[in-house]
């Protein structure tokens, strides 16, 4: 009998290893042809700037213990529970997967930015999101859609997130600091440009998040405003005419952009609704899955033996997923001992 | 002489009755202002009279509107209206043929089965008796409807039936035992005496068989004609005010009196005029999506009239009009509504000073695009694109700097604050020299067409769009994608634009019709005008609004405003939703 895991991003791998290390045997399964879910589409990590490729090495090597089973390319279809507990789960390839426990660890996705059509993102050529600059990142080319280099570049926080107007409520935390990070790598690729981020609030809660705030004000002179985008337009030269209001100054401002980052928010996972439904789970007014206690049950759902990990639940940085991943481990080991 | 005392009941409801609705009605008159009394001096001796009669038979009487509901609805209210209405035209007329003097008075005709003598034949007498019970016997069917209606109002199209007060439910009970006593009186009278037709005749030797008729006949004509009486008396405070007060209303709409941004008389007579018959309550998407059922026009407008607290209800309201649409009294509840929201602000010309006033290039065609235009730049692309395919050279109002126009500010009652937009907006839209103003947005459009009185060709896009094609300017390619149309509030019900949005999608798209076509279109739920619900309750109204539109599996949802596109791609995006622009500049 093992422990499943659904989602080898790096709370299921993470998950994986310590349950692996702690005797159980593991079933992973992952829905693409290779670990690492979104970390797959980061260039640096904050705040050490760690190079995300040498930490999914790690997860990698990590999950080839012996007692992890991985499964890459599938989904579950089906589910179902035996008179003793025992969870069975169908994938799409027909196999047939029984465990005692069931860890949900499939993450989230990045908000699609089509949505807020007023910025722009799939109309205008010179505006990408966040995740796009992250692989220019990766390419060491930044450019933009006339083949010159941005002089000017604008990064708007909070796409997708703490905005009512398309539902989404919650603050996706990592997008601040993500901002502060990419703005000083664009720094470092181009000392002459102007650097603007546009933010509502700056959230830097994590250890060393405000010491990069203040280093990227003083030391890359990056300029924040702080105020929301109204409306973006395009003018000949396909650069990017914005209306922002600076609240701090109290006016409205409208400036001209070579090159504007989307900082998307992240939104459940892609078939997170049919997951909950199949596993008789219970929506969290997020959208992401509801955890059975806020403090003490923060790994454990409303479904007697089945668990979640990471951004699952709800939106984490890295360093936190990692430690809930741990937890998770923790969890379910208690689990299966009682 | 023809007299009885029993007749004292109903012909003392009946003065009193007339009496004070004349002193009502002449002091709501006297209250219009001299503009209006001059527009009701210039067109009473005109064919607007005869065209409001035409009305008053065809709404109050036969009340055709409700028809379209639901048929047996429609019937129960021509039952109780143009019924009642011939029970007494036939009435008089037979009571004047039998009595040829002109001046015999009102209760002669109503009682005339107690005062005639059966046995004493005139003219057609018994024509008249078989078409008096004819009457009575549709006012009765009816009743049996009315009565069905309030034990399962879905039987007659209605999802949700009005809630009354106590007092209405009263002056209802009274109102339908008019017709049973009625009916009782005139058979037992048949029953003792003769005469009658098919129905009361008939009725009359039934009861006799095991009823002691004779005893029963006078005090059922003493009861008709109490019931009578009390129905005038009460009348005046129930709803029933709309009787009389809806006909009035109907001359004075038709005499060319508007409901203005303020509550006066002519919103008075609105306020009685209210049948309460409650066809608001389940076109109202607050209803629907919310379950909220204490904002709908017919409660709105009772709290009004009652003097209970409405505040809630005056900002609660969409203002989509599909209340309106289906009102058989044509009521103007979207401008009552407005009444209600007073102008609070403080602006004057000075607050907007540090708005400069765009200088558009000049140009025959002037484009607007609207602020919510600016926030879809996939429309404005896409007209842009289009304006260059037909080849028209224009001038782009608010290319780079743009003033609102005014309308939101209107729908929450700061017509100062909006009065000064218009009078900026105005200025550079005369300034570009056009003939033609082009706006994308419905809610400006209608602003442009109602407040801004301006002396050039106003169209909304789909319009324009209508025209290129016609003119051949533009040669679309029909697509053989499958589209539904959502018709913007402000663009149909607001502004009467059917025909060009339908001629237009049908040119580039396989359209398919819905239930929600033109004037039963829903609300996206975007509305600017609700100042009450809360965002989370906006989304469950356009997300039901979507699924209903979904239904008919189209491969693309069009509309043509920017606000109902935002508004519906915010919770899904299984089926793209366009505007018809887009797909216009798609296809050709």
């Amino acid at each position: 009998m093992s422990v499943i895991i659904i989602g080898a991003g790096p709370a299921g791998c993470e998950a994986a290893y310590r349950l692996a290390r702690s005797g159980e045997s593991v079933e992973l399964i992952e829905k693409e042809a290779e670990i690492g879910g979104n970390l797959n589409n980061w260039y640096q990590l904050f705040p050490d700037r760690k190079q995300a490729a040498d930490l999914k090495a790690k997860l990698r090597k990590n999950i080839e213990h012996p007692q992890i089973h991985l499964h890459l390319k599938s989904k579950p279809v089906a589910f179902s529970r035996q008179g003793d507990g025992t969870i069975q789960l169908t994938l799409d390839d027909g196999a047939l997967i029984t465990g005692k426990a069931l860890l949900v660890a499939s993450g989230f996705r990045t908000f699609d930015a089509h949505r807020k059509e007023e910025y722009g993102y799939g109309i205008y050529e010179n505006v990408i999101t966040s995740v796009e600059l992250e692989n220019a990142f990766i390419n060491h080319q930044i450019n933009t859609s006339t083949g010159h280099a941005p002089k000017r570049i604008g990064l708007i926080h909070c796409v997708g997130s703490r905005d009512e107007k398309i539902c989404r409520l919650y603050c996706s935390k990592l997008c601040c600091v993500t901002a502060v990070k990419q703005a000083i790598e664009l720094r470092e690729m181009l000392p002459e440009a102007e650097i603007l981020c546009f933010y509502m609030d700056m959230r830097m809660f994590g250890p060393g998040y405000e010491e990069m705030y203040r280093e990227a004000q003083e030391k890359y002179n990056i300029k924040f405003v702080r105020g929301r985008l109204s409306e973006a337009s395009e003018d000949r030269e396909k650069r990017l005419i914005i209306k922002v209001e600076d609240t701090l100054v109290g006016k409205p401002l409208k400036m001209t952009l070579d090159l504007m980052v989307l900082m998307v928010g992240m939104e459940p996972a892609e078939g997170n609704d049919q997951l909950i439904s199949m596993l008789n789970l219970q929506t969290a007014p997020n959208g992401f899955i509801q955890v059975s206690d806020p403090h003490s049950g923060t790994n454990c759902t409303h479904q007697k033996g089945i668990f979640v990990t990471g951004c699952s639940s709800s939106p984490m940085n890295l360093t936190d997923t990692l430690t809930d991943a741990r937890s998770a481990a923790v969890t379910i080991s208690e689990y299966l001992n009682s | 002489m023809y007299y009885d005392p029993f007749v004292l009941p109903f012909s003392i409801g009946l003065n009193v009755l007339l009496i004070y609705l004349v002193i009502k009605y002449i002091r709501w008159i006297r209250t219009f202002s001299p503009k209006d009394r001059r527009t009701i001096r210039r067109n009473i001796f005109s064919l607007k009279t005869l065209k409001a009669g035409k009305e008053v038979f065809l709404e109050s009487l036969v009340h055709h509107k409700i028809f379209r509901t639901n048929p047996f609805l429609g019937y129960m209210h021509m039952c109780f209206g143009l019924g009642w209405f011939l029970l007494i035209v036939v009435g008089k007329i037979e009571s004047l043929v039998y009595h040829t003097s002109i001046f015999n008075p009102p209760y002669f005709a109503i009682f005339f089965r107690y005062f005639h003598p059966a046995q004493e034949t005139f003219p057609y007498c018994n024509t008249f008796a078989f078409l008096m019970d004819l009457i009575l016997l549709m006012i009765l069917s009816g009743l049996t409807l009315a009565l069905l209606k309030r034990l399962y109002s879905r039987a007659l199209g209605l999802k949700k039936t009005t809630k009354h007060r106590p007092f209405d439910l009263l002056i209802l009970t009274v109102l339908w035992l008019i017709f049973p006593f009625r009916f009782l009186a005139e058979s037992f009278t048949s029953g003792v005496r003769g005469g009658g037709s098919f129905l009361t005749h008939s009725a009359g030797n039934f009861f006799d068989s095991f009823l002691p008729i004779e005893s029963l006949a006078y005090p059922a004509w003493w009861a008709y004609s109490i019931a009578l009486g009390l129905f005038f008396l009460l009348l005046p405070f129930s709803r029933y005010m709309h009787i009389p007060t809806e006909m009035v209303y109907i001359f004075l709409k038709n005499w060319g009196i508007k409901q203005g941004k303020r509550f006066t008389a002519i919103s008075q007579f609105q306020l009685y005029a209210c049948s309460r018959c409650g066809i608001c309550i389940d076109r109202c998407q607050l209803g629907s999506s919310l379950g909220q059922l204490d904002t709908q026009p017919v409660y709105f407008l009772k709290k009004i009239r009652h003097g209970k607290d409405h505040s809630v209800q005056d900002l609660n309201c969409l203002m989509c009009g599909r209340c309106e649409a289906a009102c058989p009294v044509d009521l103007k509840l979207n401008a009552l509504r407005l009444t209600q929201r007073p102008d609070y602000t403080r602006i004057t010309r000075s607050t907007f000073e540090y708005i400069p006033t765009p200088s558009p290039a000049r140009n025959k065609v002037a484009y607007f695009a609207g602020c919510m235009g600016h926030l879809t730049p996939s429309v404005i692309q896409a007209m842009e694109r289009i304006f260059q395919k037909a080849g028209v050279d224009y001038t782009f109002i608010d290319r780079e700097k743009g003033i609102c126009c005014g309308r939101p500010m209107m729908l929450a009652g700061n017509h100062r604050a909006a009065s000064v937009l218009v009078e900026k907006n105005k200025a550079s839209i005369q300034q570009s020299g056009a003939d033609i103003l082009v706006t994308s947005c419905p809610i400006c459009y209608k602003t442009f067409r109602e407040e801004y009185h301006l002396d050039i060709q106003v169209m909304h896009h789909t319009e324009y769009l209508d025209l290129l094609i016609r003119n051949k300017q533009l040669i679309p390619h029909p697509s053989d994608q499958k589209t539904v149309f959502h018709n913007p509030c402000e663009l149909g019900r607001g502004c009467d634009v059917y025909a060009a949005p339908a001629h237009v999608l049908q040119a580039v798209s396989q359209r398919i019709a819905t239930a929600y076509d033109d004037k039963n279109s829903l609300c996206c739920g975007g509305s600017l005008a609700n100042l009450y619900i809360r965002p989370e309750q906006r989304t469950q109204i356009s997300s039901d609004a979507l699924h209903a539109y979904l239904a008919y599996h189209p491969d693309v949802l069009v509309t043509a405003c920017p606000l109902c596109k935002k508004t519906f791609t915010k919770t899904e995006n299984a089926v793209p939703v366009k505007d018809i622009a887009e797909m216009v500049a798609e296809n050709c």
